[in-house]
C-alpha cells in the first residue's frame, strides 16, 4: 500500500497538478485573448507587478489595514502551508531517496510549531466562516471541503509524526490525503493559487493603465 | 411552468456570449472570503446586512443564471432586478477591497443585460432610452429647443462678457463641448457658465446640434444597442465636425461612457475613442495650470469646502489628483472626506440610481446615509461635485440628513471667480 501511494498514485496527483494548472492557465488565456479583449489592450508590467505586490505583502493593501487580525491570520495560514510541506526534513529525506533532490529544511520542532499554527488559524477560518454573517451568508458545504482538504495533510502529518494511533495508517492516509490536495487544486477555488497572479494582473491593469487608479 | 414572458433562448445565448475568461476566473476563484463585504456602502448603510455584501449579490445574479444555464422564471428574474439595480450602484468600490481583484460590479452590468433584455430595467431608465431613441437624447428634447436655449443663454451671459458665442456646429474648432441633457432642461445656467470660462480662457469651441448629450443611461439599464447609440451620436459628431478633441460636462458616467466604454461598444482598437475625450476637471485645470483662467485671490472661498469624488471621475476616471489642483485653487479651507481619491464610497446615486424613479427615493436615501456622514465629518459648508447624478444626490441628502450644505460643480465657482481680463469687460462707454 506504502509502495502504491508513493509511487503511481504520487505521479498521478503531481501530474494532475501540473498539467491540470498549465492546461487552465493556457485555456484561460486563450478564452480570454478570444472573448475579452479589454484584458489585452491594457495589459502593462509595472501595474501588474504593483497590484500583485501590494496584495502579496502583510498590510500592502488598505483592505487588509482595515483587517488585521484576519490579515495576520490568513498570512500565517498560507505561508504555512506553502512552506511547511516544502522545507519538512522527512519530506527532503523522501525527495533525495526517490530522485536525488533536496534543498534546505526546517528544524523538526520549527515544523511541528508550523503545522499547530496551520491547523489553529484553519479553525480560525472556519469559526469566522460559522460567527460572520457576512462570511456565513456567501459559505457553502463546498468552502468547508475545501479547507478541509488543504488542512488535512497537516493534521495526518501531525498525527504521523508525533506517531499517535497506528503510524503506518496514517502515513498511508496523509500522503493520500496530500494527493486529495493537489488534485484538487486545479479543478475547484483552490487554484487561486496561480489565478491570483493573473486576476490581480488584469485588475491592476484595468483601474492602473487604463483609468490610472490604484487597486491597493 | 409557464414561461411565454421570457426569453430563454436569447438569455443563454448572451449568457454564452458574455463569459470571457474574467467571469469564469472570477466566479471560479471567489474564496468566499468576506472581504469585499466593508466596502460596500449598501452593506454598510445597512448595517451590515449580509445580504447587501458584494459576492453575495453576484451569488444570486450571475452566479444563479449561469448555474440555471438561463433557465429562470420571470419572478426569479424580478427577484434579480432588485437586487441588480435597487442594491448596487456599479461603484466598483469592491473590486478595490477583494483580494482576488474581482470586478463584481462588471459582473452585476452584465447581468443587467439579461434583465434589460426581458423589460426589467427601472421605469426610470426605460423612459430616457425611449427618449434617446426617439431624439438622440434622455430628456428628448429637440434641436430646435436645444439650439433656443443656447442662443438664449449667449444672450444672458453677453451683457457679463460681450462678444460670448455660443458656436452651435462650428466646423474644424479646437473642441467639441457635451453637455448633460439635464442642462438645457433644468440647468441652462450650466451651459453659460460652460460659456463663460471657454471664452475667457480663449478656447476655440463648438456645441453640436446632434450629438450634444453625452451621458449615458442606457449602459446603467443594460441596453447595449441604445448604449452604442448614444456614444456613436457622440463620435459621429466629432468626426463630422472635425474638432480634436470632445470635452465632457461635469457627469461622471458621460465621461466613463466615452472615454472608457464606448470605444468597446463600437469596437474601436485599442479601447480608444476616435476623437480624444477630455472631462471639465482636466479640462479647467489645465487653463488654470496654463494661466488661461486666473482665480481672483480675493474671491477665493473662505468657508469650510469638501470635495465629492465621483466614482467615474476619481476610482474610474483617474481625475483625484486634478481635481484636488482645482479646489486647492479655489479655496482656502479644502477637508479631505474619510476616505477619499479612489477610496472614496459611492453617493449612493450611482449606476443610474438617481434617474430610476420615484420608486427607488427611499432606498437612495437610505444607502445615502454614509455619504452623509462623510459629509458632515468634515464640517465643510459648501460641497464641490463635478457631477451630476452626486450634484442631485447630495443635495437630496442634504435635505434628508440636514447637513446644512451648498452643492456646487466647478464652473459655478470658476465663472465667479476668474479674473475677467480687461478687454473682455463690457465697454463703460457704449452702456
Ligand atoms: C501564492 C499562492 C496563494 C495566494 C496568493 C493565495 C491567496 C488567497 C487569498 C487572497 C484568499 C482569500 C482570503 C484569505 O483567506 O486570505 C485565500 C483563501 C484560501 N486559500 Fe489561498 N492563496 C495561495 C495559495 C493557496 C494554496 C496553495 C492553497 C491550498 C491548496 C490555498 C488554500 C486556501 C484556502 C482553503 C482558502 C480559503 C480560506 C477560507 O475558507 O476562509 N491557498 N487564498
Ligand atoms: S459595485 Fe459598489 S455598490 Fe456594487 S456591490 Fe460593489 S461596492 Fe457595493
Ligand atoms: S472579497 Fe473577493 S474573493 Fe472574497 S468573497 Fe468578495 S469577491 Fe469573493
Amino acid at each position: 500500500m506504502y509502495d502504491l501511494v508513493t509511487g503511481p498514485f504520487a505521479w498521478v496527483a503531481f501530474g494532475t497538478f501540473v498539467i491540470g494548472m498549465i492546461v487552465k492557465l493556457v485555456s484561460l488565456i486563450i478564452l480570454a485573448r478570444k472573448k475579452d479583449k479589454v484584458v489585452f489592450d491594457h495589459l502593462d508590467l509595472g501595474w501588474s507587478i504593483r497590484s500583485i505586490f501590494y496584495w502579496l505583502i502583510p498590510f500592502g493593501s488598505r483592505g487588509m489595514r482595515q483587517k488585521p487580525v484576519f490579515t495576520i491570520i490568513s498570512f500565517a495560514f498560507h505561508v504555512c502551508l506553502l512552506t511547511t510541506p516544502i522545507f519538512l526534513l522527512s519530506h527532503n529525506i523522501l525527495w533525495d531517496e526517490k530522485w536525488h533532490i533536496t534543498w534546505w529544511t526546517v528544524s523538526e520542532r520549527t515544523a511541528d510549531y508550523m503545522t499547530l499554527i496551520l491547523i489553529g488559524s484553519a479553525m480560525f477560518l472556519v469559526i469566522r466562516r460559522i460567527v460572520s454573517p457576512e462570511v456565513r451568508i456567501v459559505t457553502t458545504a463546498y468552502d468547508y471541503i475545501l479547507i478541509a482538504i488543504a488542512t488535512a495533510p497537516f493534521i495526518t502529518g501531525y498525527l504521523a509524526y508525533h506517531q499517535w494511533f497506528d503510524y503506518k495508517t496514517i502515513l498511508i492516509i496523509h500522503i493520500i490525503s496530500g494527493e486529495v490536495m493537489l488534485i484538487a487544486i486545479p479543478f475547484t477555488k483552490l487554484s487561486h493559487m496561480v489565478i491570483f497572479f493573473l486576476s490581480r494582473s488584469h485588475i491592476g491593469s484595468e483601474f492602473g493603465q487604463r483609468r490610472g487608479s490604484k487597486t491597493w | 411552468m409557464d414561461d411565454v414572458d421570457v426569453d430563454t433562448e436569447f438569455i443563454k445565448e448572451t449568457l454564452k456570449a458574455l463569459k470571457g475568461a474574467r467571469f469564469k476566473a472570477w466566479l471560479q476563484i471567489c474564496a468566499h472570503c468576506g472581504l469585499c463585504a466593508d466596502s460596500c456602502l449598501f452593506y454598510l448603510a445597512h448595517d451590515k446586512d449580509p445580504k447587501y455584501m458584494p459576492s453575495y449579490k453576484v451569488a444570486k445574479t450571475l452566479g444563479k443564471l449561469y448555474k440555471r444555464k438561463g433557465k429562470v422564471d420571470r419572478g426569479t428574474l424580478e427577484e434579480m432586478a432588485e437586487i441588480l439595480y435597487g442594491n448596487c450602484t456599479l461603484c466598483r468600490r469592491c473590486a478595490m477591497y477583494c483580494p482576488f481583484g474581482i470586478d463584481i460590479a462588471i459582473m452585476m452590468s452584465a447581468a443587467r443585460i439579461i434583465c434589460c433584455s426581458q423589460g426589467l430595467a427601472p421605469d426610470g431608465l426605460k423612459a430616457t432610452i425611449e427618449n434617446v431613441i426617439k431624439t438622440g437624447n434622455q430628456m428628448g428634447m429637440s434641436t430646435e429647443d436645444f439650439i433656443e436655449t443656447c442662443e438664449w443663454m449667449a444672450e444672458e451671459t453677453e451683457e457679463d462678457l460681450p462678444g460670448l458665442q455660443i458656436p452651435i456646429d462650428k466646423d474644424g474648432a479646437e473642441m467639441m463641448y457635451t453637455v448633460n441633457a439635464r442642462e438645457p432642461q433644468f440647468y441652462p445656467q450650466d451651459i453659460a457658465e460652460a460659456a463663460m470660462i471657454f471664452h475667457v480662457a480663449g478656447e476655440d469651441w463648438t456645441l453640436p446640434s446632434v450629438g450634444w448629450d453625452c451621458t449615458n443611461l442606457a449602459m446603467f439599464a443594460g441596453d447595449t444597442k441604445t448604449m452604442a447609440k448614444q456614444v456613436k451620436l457622440v463620435y459621429d459628431a466629432a468626426e463630422r465636425l472635425g474638432v480634436k478633441k470632445i470635452g465632457i460636462t461635469e457627469c461622471g458616467h458621460a465621461y466613463r461612457a466615452c472615454r472608457f466604454e464606448g470605444p468597446y461598444w463600437l469596437g474601436f482598437p485599442g479601447g480608444e475613442p476616435p476623437v480624444p475625450v477630455v472631462h471639465s476637471v482636466e479640462l479647467f485645470a489645465r487653463y488654470v495650470r496654463e494661466g488661461r483662467i486666473k482665480i481672483d485671490p480675493a474671491k477665493r472661498v473662505t468657508e469650510p469646502v469638501t470635495y465629492q469624488d465621483p466614482c467615474n471621475i476619481s476610482r474610474s476616471g483617474g481625475l483625484a489628483e486634478e481635481a484636488r489642483y482645482l479646489v486647492n485653487a479655489l479655496c482656502t479651507d479644502f477637508r479631505e472626506m474619510e476616505p477619499n481619491r479612489e477610496h472614496n464610497h459611492c453617493c449612493g446615486g450611482g449606476g443610474g440610481y438617481m434617474p430610476m424613479g420615484p420608486r427607488f427615493k427611499k432606498r437612495r436615501l437610505e444607502s445615502g446615509r454614509i455619504k452623509a456622514e462623510q459629509i458632515r465629518e468634515t464640517g465643510a459648508k459648501i460641497v464641490i461635485v463635478p457631477c451630476h447624478n452626486c450634484f442631485d444626490q447630495i443635495r437630496d441628502l442634504d435635505k434628508e440628513y440636514d447637513l446644512g450644505v451648498k452643492v456646487v460643480h466647478f464652473k459655478t465657482l470658476i465663472s465667479q471667480m476668474m479674473i475677467i481680463p480687461d478687454d473682455m469687460k463690457p465697454n463703460q462707454q457704449a452702456s
